[in-house]
């Protein structure tokens, strides 16, 4: 095979991405490097492609492209998600490493922390030794300055044989600089690998690269192949397969080869495990070198700051009420704050289906079709707009702040022993509290989570917190049922102590479930892991509150309104087909009514529920449309609520039922959506829905059997 | 005091080297390129308020591990 001719064409490009290229001669750059060096801020300063950045540690999790035109010439960025090593542990990294390998970028930008330079060019190392055009930037400057850590990256640059730039990308500096030196360096040839492994792993290496070279041709280093056949990562060679499309191990030539390396490596007594921490600290041990002259740090640590931050938050005596109190004003400010908006919004939106009405009696369409699109399937969509979006709106900002502050990963610190005894992971704590805000957008989350094995525990178990979808029910029938008529500080103390048990119900259900879990179709011990605790940042409130805006809120919202347009038409169809001298839903109610007796409850309460599978928020106001024999949906509140519920039988049982059920049931229809996303799978889908579901209806049966015991 | 013990038993405020590393697969290439290598130097920063991960300084940055983890890490702690 004549290596000149190989063609990338030839390979299967990996990483699962495919480039919008706008002109062919335009160039991919791959923004690698650590979690949380500014990867994102980089990429979203030079493509103006607005995006999510936060401050949990290998959060990026999509890779994401944008476009940038210097001397009319173009670039697309590809912001990839943040590693530690090109010897991948998670999913996230294997997308990095594959993208950096094999999705044949023309570039790699690789980003690093000005303040942990050492740990950052381990991976600068590993990424140079692919052969890969190669640019080096050191970000967060400022942050340097600020602990008085000098940097001399000129030396660096010398020292590394790549263009190094430094950079703050917060304030936008030193950004041009970047791409104009990314430019020259594109017209240069690639960089050689500045790793020395030692004599016998050099000598191993040259032999096997000509033995490589005729599958790799120009597009992959033999000699870094080589080193990657000797230190064995299984992973990478998987991809490494796919790539070649062909197992190298299995070419005649490289086999006898290895073999003869490895029994010579036998003889002398060097066993894999030592070749392999030969392979692994030559990279440690040569940035240490590097390290050293670069980089003058102050005699005494510069983080003192972080660390009393540190003892505040995740200290015995102040961790938890911190935490606490935290999430409690988070709650409270999302609550009290979403109401006068969604108010504003529910007229607003009602005003304009009137409207539509209205104009469409005038051009004259047909009665029925204004009955079924207006106010059958406008009305739902309204209704979960107004409901949804303020709550959202005012619940991810504040949670992306934390995220943003660097508070997140201590909660995951403060908790993972919680976790750790359920077989799970401390990071799930994380996605529960997303699943505050939305249990959609903690299924997403839960990418943060190395093991595929942990990752699908909290999914599975996300929906145990309830989403502010659900407080609204929980707070009605709490206020209505279980704290006394009379107004008065008292009571409102005693409400959010309920409301705070049920909460902690669910969070306990969410450890009883994961273990479960853990112990059946997901059996396997806890896996090792790291977790980083980064420097806190202020976090650049602005661009936040947009961002969590736009990706964690209108995405949801967007998804709930496909769910919720359907389920309006349902709904209308249901309430206005007869059968016999009832309605369609009368009938289907109390075809449902034994079912939900027997937990407690009754039928329009279970199809409330039912009915309410493309968003919680609207499961009230079906049930209350069923109670009042309504034709569409409506709002009730306080006293007016709880006559109505008293009329058609509701007792304290029926609302601890309800209670019960209302934490524990499907997931909604935009959750389950997600999940499916994000596990590629029906089957784990299912589970997702079985699992709620089914703790739900036999928690609520058990709590009946117990009542009827006494009562 | 040249005694080697676990990283997991090192108190909160005190500094170690580290004299070698028994974590297997994975998780072993993973600590050495967070850079728990043998010589680095390594300081327990905190406990978790349930006892459980420790933070520990390495390589100018914090990294939270679970004890049975920092079992693995075997270190001689530095007189202060
Ligand atoms: N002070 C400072 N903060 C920065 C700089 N670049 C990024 N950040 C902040 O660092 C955090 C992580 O940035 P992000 O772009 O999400 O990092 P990524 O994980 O590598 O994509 C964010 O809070 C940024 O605002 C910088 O140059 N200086
Ligand atoms: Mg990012």
């Amino acid at each position: 095979m004549d290596s000149s001719n190989l063609d990338i064409n030839h390979f299967n490009i990996l990483g699962g991405l495919s480039v919008q290229k706008q002109s062919d001669s335009d160039y991919v750059i791959a923004l690698a490097g650590n979690p949380n060096v500014g990867k994102s801020t980089i990429f979203n300063t030079l493509t103006g492609m607005k995006q999510h950045t936060g401050n949990w540690p290998g959060k990026t999790v999509e890779n994401t492209q944008g476009y940038y035109k210097l001397n009319r010439q173009g670039y697309i960025l590809v912001d990839i998600p943040g590693s530690y090593s090109l010897m991948a542990r998670s999913a996230e990294e294997e997308v990095a490493r594959d993208f950096i390998c094999f999705g044949n970028p023309d570039a790699i930008i690789v980003v690093c922390d000005a303040t942990s330079l050492q740990r950052n060019l381990n991976l600068v190392l590993q990424i140079i030794e692919t052969g890969k055009r190669t640019v080096v930037c050191v970000n967060l400057l400022d942050e340097a300055n600020q602990r008085k850590i000098q940097l001399n990256l000129d030396l660096l640059e010398k020292r590394l044989g790549v263009p190094v730039v430094g950079t703050t990308a917060r304030s936008n500096q030193g950004l041009d600089q970047l791409m104009a030196t990314l430019a020259v360096s594109l017209k240069k040839p690639t960089p050689e690998s500045i790793i020395e492994y030692p004599e016998y792993v050099q000598q191993s290496i040259a032999k096997l690269a000509p033995l490589i070279k005729p599958y790799t041709g120009n597009h992959l280093s033999a000699e870094w192949i080589a080193a990657r056949l000797l230190d064995g990562d299984q992973s990478f060679y998987q991809s490494l397969t796919d790539f070649l499309g062909l197992d190298l191990k299995e070419q005649t030539a490289i086999k006898n080869t290895l073999k003869e390396i490895k029994n010579n490596f036998r003889k002398s007594g060097i066993t894999q495990l030592e070749l392999e921490d030969a392979m692994a600290e030559v990279f440690v041990l040569k940035s240490i070198e590097i390290f050293q002259g670069v980089v003058k740090e102050p005699a005494i640590p510069s983080d003192k700051k972080d660390r009393k931050l540190d003892k505040l938050f995740t200290s015995k005596t102040t961790g938890f009420p911190i935490m606490f109190l935290l999430l409690l004003l988070v709650f409270w400010i999302t609550i009290s704050g979403a109401n006068v908006p969604s108010a504003i919004l529910a007229k607003a939106l009602f005003g304009l289906e009137d409207w539509l009405a209205n104009a469409a009696i005038t051009i004259g369409v047909p009665t029925i079709l204004i009955d079924m699109l207006i106010h059958g399937v406008f009305n739902v969509v309204a209704w979960v707009v107004s409901v949804m979006l303020p709550p959202m709106a005012i619940f991810f900002p504040m949670f992306t702040l934390l995220e943003d502050f660097g508070y997140l990963p201590r909660v995951a610190f403060n908790l993972d022993r919680l976790f750790k005894s359920c077989d799970a992971c401390g990071k799930q704590a994380l996605t529960m509290c997303m699943g505050f805000g939305c249990n959609a957008v903690g299924v997403t989350g839960s990418k943060i989570i190395d093991s595929p094995r942990e990752r699908l525990i909290a999914i599975i178990t996300n929906n145990f917190v309830p989403c502010n979808g659900r407080f609204p029910i929980l707070i009605s029938i709490i206020s209505i049922f279980l704290v006394g008529s009379t107004v008065g500080s008292l009571n409102t103390f005693f409400g959010a102590l309920i409301l705070v048990t049920t909460i902690l119900f669910g969070v306990g259900m969410t450890f009883l479930i994961s273990k479960i879990l853990s112990m059946t179709v997901l059996k396997g011990v806890p896996s090792s892991f790291t977790l980083e605790l980064p420097p806190y940042r202020k976090p650049q409130v602005g661009k936040v509150i947009v961002r969590s805006i736009i990706d964690r809120t209108l995405k949801v919202l967007g998804r709930a309104i496909i769910a919720a347009a359907p389920a309006g038409l349902i709904i209308w169809t249901l309430n206005n087909l007869q059968m016999g001298n009832t309605t369609l839903l009368n009938s289907i109610t109390s075809l449902f009514d034994p079912f939900g007796k027997a937990l407690g409850m009754d039928g329009a309460i279970i199809i409330g529920f039912i009915l309410g599978l493309p968003a919680n928020e609207i499961a009230m106001p079906i049930i209350i449309m069923i109670y009042s024999a309504q034709r569409g949906l409506i709002e009730l509140e306080g006293a007016a609520l709880g006559q109505l519920l008293i009329q058609n039988g509701w007792t304290w049982v029926t609302a601890i039922s309800t209670l019960l059920f209302t934490l524990m049931h499907w997931p909604c229809a935009t959750t389950l959506l997600t999940i499916r996303k994000e596990t590629q799978s029906s089957k784990w889908t299912i589970i997702s829905f079985l699992v709620p579901t089914l703790a739900g209806i036999i928690i609520t049966f058990l709590f009946n059997s117990v009542v009827s015991l006494f009562f | 005091m040249t005694e080697i013990i676990p990283l997991s038993d090192l108190m909160p405020g005190s500094k170690a080297i580290i004299t070698g590393l028994c974590a297997e697969g994975g998780m072993r290439r993973r600590l050495q390129d967070l850079g728990f290598v043998e010589g680095s130097e390594v300081d327990c920063v905190n406990i978790s308020p349930l006892g459980d991960p420790t933070a520990y300084r390495i390589s100018s940055t914090i990294i939270a591990l679970r004890r049975e983890d920092a079992d693995t890490i075997k270190v001689k702690i530095t007189p202060s």
